[in-house]
């Protein structure tokens, strides 16, 4: 039978874990709204830059120049890169796991493709830095969550795509759904999926259409990324919650279990003592 | 005709601006255009520069650089890449951008990295003469 001191010890080791897990999920749950706010700031100009988009690509869609733009150009997939966003942090729950999970089984999909990595995150890092070929990585992007460096990840995946360095980029992402679920996502960002459309007024053009949507389109890249950073933080922050909040109960359980078993031992040891009293004073007698 | 319009400038971050305006400057990639109320349905590149307009009887100024304008009757929506409200300017590092673009511009020859330069020297003043105006 373990001694009551050792049982209380044990109490206060888990009392000790289930402050800190609790102190995590406040934490989590500040940064889930923040992360959200963002994603909700960003809407207007993604949503409307989507549009204007399908607008000059309706109008320029009888013109054969468009074909020519670079980054419309798809080829036979050979050479792949994927951009693949995990957290820069652990302790959320199967998130990671489930990411780097996905990924594996998108390159076995495609056997017999070069694949080449590109992580977002730390964790996503750590685990491919030595199974696949990684090109290139980034590190602490998720707590600012900046455009510029949504930006600079798309100009490098636009560069090796125009060079023909690679056939096709490919995001790998965890969508935000709910607080509860998130929803592992594979978009293919590049060549472009332009989003359709008709005209919905009758612009006057400035730039001919052709030369005009070869400004946006680049920009397009950026957005999609950043749009995928913004939704990869929010998912990540809620499963952080989710994982954390599921920690604290855990470590409430616990807790009262051995509370119950703390005081079950006390107890026998008082009977014991009062049996001791009682049988030593009958002798007596 | 009504009087004013609304003029939404938002960057990928934020929705900077949602006012009702009188009249708007924008740049454009080709030059700058000035708006009023009732205008015909355009679609232009958005150049680097300073987006002027009036709002209650002020001129507000917002720096801005590549992106796309939408122009409609009763509204004008600016997406850019980058847009710097006045408050938002730094103005050491502003004036530092500016000499360091001019130096590149005065160093290297005709190039390829003359065009980026150049670029950033524009974009160094647009910032510049935003947060002046606005002191």
């Amino acid at each position: 039978m373990p001694s009551l001191i050792d049982l209380r010890r044990r109490i206060r080791s888990v009392k000790n874990t289930q402050q800190i897990t609790k102190a995590m999920k406040m934490v989590a749950a500040a940064k889930l709204r923040r992360a959200q706010e963002r994603v909700i700031a960003s809407r207007p100009f993604s949503q409307n830059y989507e549009k204007l988009l399908a607008n000059v690509v309706a109008a320029a869609a009888g013109d054969e120049r468009v074909l020519d733009n670079p980054l419309l150009a798809s080829r036979r997939e050979q050479k792949l890169q994927v951009i693949l966003l995990t957290s820069d942090r652990g302790l959320a729950g199967a998130f990671n796991s489930n990411t780097i999970k996905g990924a594996q089984a998108f390159i076995s999909e495609k056997a017999g493709v070069q694949v080449q990595m590109e992580t977002v995150g730390r964790k996503g890092r750590d685990f491919f830095r030595r199974r696949a070929n990684v090109t290139g990585e980034h590190v602490g992007i998720f707590e600012k969550s900046l455009f510029a460096d949504a930006d600079r990840i798309a100009k490098t995946a636009i560069e090796r795509y125009s060079n023909c360095e690679v056939d096709a980029v490919y995001l790998i992402y965890n969508e935000f759904k709910s607080v509860m679920s998130q929803r592992l996502t594979v978009k293919k960002i590049l060549p472009v999926p332009v989003p359709e459309g008709r005209a919905s007024h009758d612009y006057i053009f400035e730039q001919p259409p052709d030369q005009l949507l070869g400004k946006l389109l680049p920009n397009y890249v950026g957005i999609m990324v950043y749009a995928a950073i913004l939704e990869s933080a929010a998912a990540e922050y809620a499963a952080r919650m989710v994982a954390m909040d599921a920690a604290s109960t855990n470590a409430a359980k616990v807790i009262d279990q051995l509370t119950l078993y703390l005081n079950r031992v006390r107890q026998a040891s008082i009977t014991r003592e009062i049996i001791e009293v009682v049988s030593g004073a009958a002798a007596l007698e | 005709m009504a009087a004013t319009f609304e003029l939404e400038i938002a960057t990928p971050e934020k929705l900077l601006v949602k006012e009702a305006v009188t009249e708007a400057q924008l740049p454009t990639a080709d030059g700058e255009i000035g708006v009023l109320p009732g205008h015909a349905p355009l679609l232009s590149e958005l150049g680097i520069g300073v987006i002027s307009f009036v709002t209650e009887g002020k001129r507000l100024t917002v720096a801005v650089s590549s992106g796309i304008i939408e122009v409609l009757p009763d509204l004008v929506r600016v997406l850019a890449m980058v847009a710097e409200l006045p408050a938002d300017i730094d103005m050491k590092r502003a004036r530092e951008a500016e000499r360091r673009a001019r130096e590149r511009l005065d160093t290297i020859k005709e190039n390829v990295d003359s065009a980026r330069a150049l670029n950033a020297l524009k974009r160094a003043q647009a910032r510049l003469s935003v947060a002046e105006m606005n002191r």
